[in-house]
Formats: structure tokens, sequence, C-alpha cells
């Protein structure tokens, strides 16, 4: 990303989101709390992607809807355009969500089966007061033919489309309102390989057409590599490293970066059989209780004593190359 | 080696509100003993609806069987009496399921379930199953696995739960494992172990393994040979250096062009499939990959291709020669 594209869009400074968890029927009183996100900080510049990775239960997807106040963050700020959107007033906020949108994961659960195509993507025009019926239903059209389906299928109602289709139809949704940072909730993880290229393919293509910001989360490496411009690995709620595509994948610094890309199989048997793999012992600990210190070192093979006791400071350790470890 | 297993000609069909819908269709391979075959395919291909055939294990109604045999050490499972069919199953090809959160019996102890084939096929008693269970447990690398024992499988994790459920499958030290989709609902660092454990006890047992994913990547590191699926049949067999570095099906590369590489150097567009994987209320005349086809002619509109021997270890269904693009000779 050059010249005037080059800002920042979205700014995250030390979101955390804790879910409290609850013990007695009518007396309710918290015993504990779910660490899903401790502390992550990142910059997204306007036009890049960035790719969001970790296993499942590190937080990923919470930081995502911490970011659109779909869950209240505990503490830390969210900047969108310079406005911090965890102390905006709730009609500010509803303004801002115009420019914020997001794909979600399951295109099977995020569609009301009770509504039509057209209805579903021409809902967030209604909601925003934002063009009368008539128009309402050109600028459907318009969506349906630029996500590639046809715009004769307005009037069906989604269980009369594929997976791959039905996507499609979310990421028109999600398009209507024009909006210039889009969040992808895993969009591709629950499609057929040979459909997951095509989808890939077209949020690629829109970005192109219309400037999009992307924050891509995933748990699929390869395909991260695909999309993203700079790419983030979270683990236990915090984010272990964060560099540019190329330097996070030919440069891993944290033990667990490495430990995750070695783990990624390559479709190609001679590549696979000089591989060296770095196999980790061991499960993600829990969430409600995460290790002191370091939270990766319970599974690091490179831990020391200083890891159980300070926790590693998420540093620049060259221009643009983030990383939280002790022995880096 | 000899052939542990040979399929010929397996066909297999589901009679719904719908209509019949043709799962598999004339399906056949063959396992040599030790040997890893993976069988590749997206959803609704037919490919654990293969194994779960040979298996007996599809429920009827509403499936059937209604073509072809499965010989194993020379006896056709698919003729066998229940009785004896039920001292194959567990004991000498067994299975392990895609989803290790329930494919087990969340109200038993672990150690009761993983002993259960022993108490059944070699009639140990409780006292010894247990004593062997321990062993297995701990073969598969779960910690204190004595202690374990009286365990619930809620109380396991997802990896631990599938290892516990390839402990299961290995107490009798079967000839043939089969594995539906192991790891398709684990982390990749937890696959990582899954697969590397796998390949320890196929070279310690010496066992016979048919694989089953939708992941290239995997079974680039893990089979001797590849069968790839499409709409009930087997369209691409060879042996995996030969499928990866030599494609001759258009499904097949268009599958391998769909997926980025973490190796790759130059950013490239993805090769997209376009449309969707039939559902074969009928079994097809034509080619059922043709509509999606980028190579498609005349002839694949009209005749289904049969499989073809293109190499020395390489079959191919196809007419046309995606190398030359003129019709294959």
């Amino acid at each position: 990303m050059t010249g005037t594209n080059d800002y920042v869009l979205l700014r995250v400074e030390n979101l955390v989101k804790h879910f409290p968890i609850t013990k007695g029927i009518f007396i309710q009183k918290q015993i504990g709390a779910v660490h899903a996100v401790d502390g992550v900080s990142f910059n997204i510049l306007r036009g890049e992607t960035l790719g969001l990775v970790g296993e499942s239960g590190c937080g990923k997807s919470t930081t995502g809807r911490a970011i659109l106040q779909l869950h209240k963050p505990t503490s830390g700020h969210v900047f969108f355009e310079g406005e911090d959107l965890v102390t905006m007033r709730a009609e500010s906020l509803r303004r801002m969500r115009r420019k914020m949108q997001m794909i979600f994961q399951d295109p099977y659960a995020s569609l009301n089966p009770r509504m039509t195509v057209g209805e579903i993507i021409g809902e967030p025009l209604v909601i925003h007061n934002l063009a009368p019926k008539k128009e309402a239903e050109e600028r459907v059209q318009q969506l349906l033919r630029l996500v590639g389906l046809n715009p004769s299928y307005s009037n069906r109602y989604p269980h009369e489309f594929s997976g791959g289709q039905r996507q499609r139809i979310g990421v028109a949704r999600a398009l209507a309102l024009q909006p210039s940072l889009i969040i992808c909730d895993e969009p591709i993880s629950a499609l057929d390989v040979s459909v997951q290229a095509q989808v890939v393919n077209l949020l690629e293509d829109l970005q192109h057409q219309f400037n999009l910001t992307y924050l891509f989360i995933a748990h699929d490496l390869s395909m991260v590599r695909h999309i993203s411009t700079r790419v983030a690995v979270m683990y236990l709620g915090v984010i272990g490293e964060l560099a540019a595509r190329e330097e996070l994948y030919t440069n891993p610094l944290h033990p667990y970066t490495q430990a995750l890309l070695s783990a990624v199989p390559i479709p190609d048997p001679v590549a696979e059989e000089v591989r060296q793999r770095i196999i980790l012992q061991g499960d993600v600990p829990s969430p409600v209780n995460p290790p002191s210190g370091c939270r990766f070192r319970t599974r690091c093979p490179l831990a020391a004593k200083i890891c159980a006791e300070v926790k590693p400071e998420f540093r620049e350790v060259s221009p643009g190359h983030f990383v939280a470890c002790h022995m880096v | 080696m000899a052939d542990i297993l040979n399929v010929q000609g397996l066909e297999t069909v589901f009679r719904t509100r719908e209509g019949t819908v043709h799962a598999v269709n004339g399906v056949s391979y063959h396992l040599k003993e030790g040997e890893t075959l993976g069988i590749v395919g997206e959803s609704g291909c037919g490919k654990s609806v293969t194994v779960m055939s040979m298996l007996r294990l599809i429920p009827s109604p509403p499936g059937q069987v209604v073509a072809g045999t499965a010989h194993y050490l020379g006896k056709d499972l698919l003729k066998m009496t229940d009785e004896e069919i039920r001292q194959v199953r567990g004991a000498q090809i067994s299975m392990i399921f895609q989803d290790p959160m329930t494919s087990f019996n969340p109200v038993l102890t672990i150690g009761r379930q993983v002993s259960e084939p022993l108490e059944a096929h070699m009639g140990m008693t409780h006292t010894q199953s247990y004593d062997r269970v321990a062993e297995m447990l701990q073969m598969v690398g779960i910690p204190r696995a004595k202690e374990r024992l009286n365990d619930y499988p809620h109380q396991f994790s997802g990896g631990m739960r599938q290892r516990v459920m390839i402990a299961m499958a290995l107490t009798c030290n079967p000839q043939v494992l089969i594995a539906d989709e192991p790891t398709t609902a684990l982390d990749v660092t937890i696959q990582a172990q899954i697969v590397e454990l796998v390949k320890r006890l196929r070279d310690e047992l010496g066992m016979a393994i048919i694989w089953i994913t939708h992941d290239l990547g995997i079974i680039a590191g893990l089979a001797d040979r590849v069968a790839v699926m499409y709409a009930g049949y087997i369209i691409e067999e060879a042996s995996v250096k030969e499928l990866y570095s030599n494609p001759c099906h258009p499904y097949t590369l268009g599958l391998l062009g769909s997926l980025p590489r973490m190796d790759e150097q130059e950013r490239r567009r993805l090769i997209s499939i376009e449309g969707m994987p039939p559902v074969l209320f009928e079994k097809p005349t034509s080619c059922p990959f043709a509509p999606r086809c980028k190579y498609r002619v005349d002839r694949c509109l009209q005749e289904n291709p049969p499989l073809q021997q293109v190499g020395p270890d390489h079959w191919v269904a196809c007419w046309e020669d995606v190398k030359t693009g003129g019709p294959r000779q």
C-alpha cells in the first residue's frame, strides 16, 4: 500500500474481552471469567487485508466482534477513522456501523430462512433509511449481479441455494451500505475446497473494485497467506506475532508461529518428504485460567524460567515485525 | 504383496422421498498389506459411503448396496452372515470416525468403551482387558493412562478423544484401519500430532490404512496411493507422487489449483471450479463432471468415460488429454 492510501483506518488498543462465569440462579455471583481476548493491539491500514489466524478458542472471532461492538469490550479502545467506538453513544455508533460490516462463518445460520434474498440484502438499506423501496430493489439487483448471482433470484429463499451461493448472498448484504471495512469471520471454512476458491476470488475482486479493507479471520494458514497483506497470529487471547505476509511466512520468530506453520500440510508429496515438523505437545490450556507470564510457555519447546514470571512485551524487532517472546 | 482387500463394482443407492440417490456408482479399488490408500473428494462425493458399504454399516432402509463384491482375504464381506461380519468388524477391520465429540457414548467411561472390542472379540475378562486398554492408551500418548480409564468422554479434549478413538480401533490388532476424516474437526497443531501418531503406529504394527479426507494436503505426506472421487465414481487413481506431479483429470487439476500453497513463491489467482457437485437422482449417462469442466467436448455429454490406464500406476476416467487438449489415445 502506498501514497494517499497509506493511513490507518482502524486502530485497536489493548482490547480486552472477558466473559463472566456466574454461579447461582437468583443471586448470580461471578466466580471467574473466560479471558477470551486479553490485551490485543493492532492497526489496519486503508485498503489492506489483515489476516488474523489462530486455533479454535484463541479469541480471534471475539476480537472481530468486539471491534464492531457486537460484544461490548471489557476495556480498551477501538478507533475507527479516528473515533473511539467503545465510548461512542448508541445513535452515533449506529451511524458508524454503516461503514463496518461483517461476513459470518456459517452461511446456513446467518441468513434468515423466512426472508427472501432480496429482503435480506435490502434490509440494511431499509434500516439506515437510505433508499426508497423502488431504488432499494434496483440496488439489490445490482448487488446480486456484483457477487455473481442471477438478479432474478431476489424472490427466492436461502434454502434454495448451495453453501457457496449463500456465502455470496452474505457478501452482497455486507456490501449493501458501501462500507470501508469488512470483517470476514472464517468466511470460507464451511465450504468445499473447489467452492472456497470461488469465494476468495470474489472477495479479492471486490476489494480491488471498491478499495475495501478486510480483517480476514481464519484458521487456514495457506488461505490467509494467499489473501493477506499482513498477518497476526493469536494464541489464547493475545497476539504472539504480527508482520507483513512474506516476512511472517519466511521468517517466523515466535515459536508458536513456527510450530503452526510447520504443521500445515503442503499438497506435494515431494515437499512433504523433506519437511521437518515441529510437533507441539499437549493441548491449548483453558482460557478460564490462562498460564502466568507467557501464554504459550506450557507447550513451548524453548520455555525458560522467565517465561512463567514475566509477560513478554509485544515489541517491534524489525520494521513492521512485532513479536511477544522473551527468547527472540 | 498380496491384496488384503479387493472391492469390485460397488454400487450403493439411497431411496429417499425425492427419489433414488445414486451415491456410489461402481467403485473398484484394492488395498495391499501395509499400504496406505487415500480416498479424496468433496462432501457428498460418496467417499464415506464407499467404505461404509463395504463394512455393511449403511442403514437400510434407506440405503442399499445394489451391486459389487468386497473381498477381504478371499471372502466376500457383502455375502457374509451377520455373525461372520461381526467377527471382522472391529477386530480385523476397524474404523475411526470424523467427529471425536459425538462418536463416543457420553454415559460410559472411556475404559468401558475401549475395552468393549476386547471383551467381544478376544473373550478377555474385565481385568485383562482393562490392563490392555491402559497399555493402548499409553501407546497413543495419553498421560496417566491408568488413572484416566474411569473418566468420561467429556473430560477429554478433542485431540485426546481422537487418540482414544485410535486406541479403541487398534485394541484387537486389526489388519486394516479405516480413518474417515479423523482430523477434520481438529486444529492444525493437533492434526499434526494425530497424523504423526498414525504414521508411527502404522510402521510399528504394519497395518494397512484407508484414509478418507477432503484435504489434499494431508494425503500428500501420508498415503502411498490416492483415489480421487467425484459423484460416486473414482475418476483418477495413481501413486501419490504421480498424482501430484502429473494430475490428468480436469477435476483433480482444479482441486490442486484451488489450494493456495504455503511454499508458493508467486501470488496467483486461485483456479476455481465453477458450479457445484451434482446430486445424482439418475445414474449419469454422460461424464458427471462435464457441466463444470473446462475441457468438455461433445463426447463428454454422450458417454461416461471409464477408468483407463495412462501410466504404469495411473488410471483416469476422462475422454480428453488435458496435456495436449485433444482426445486421449
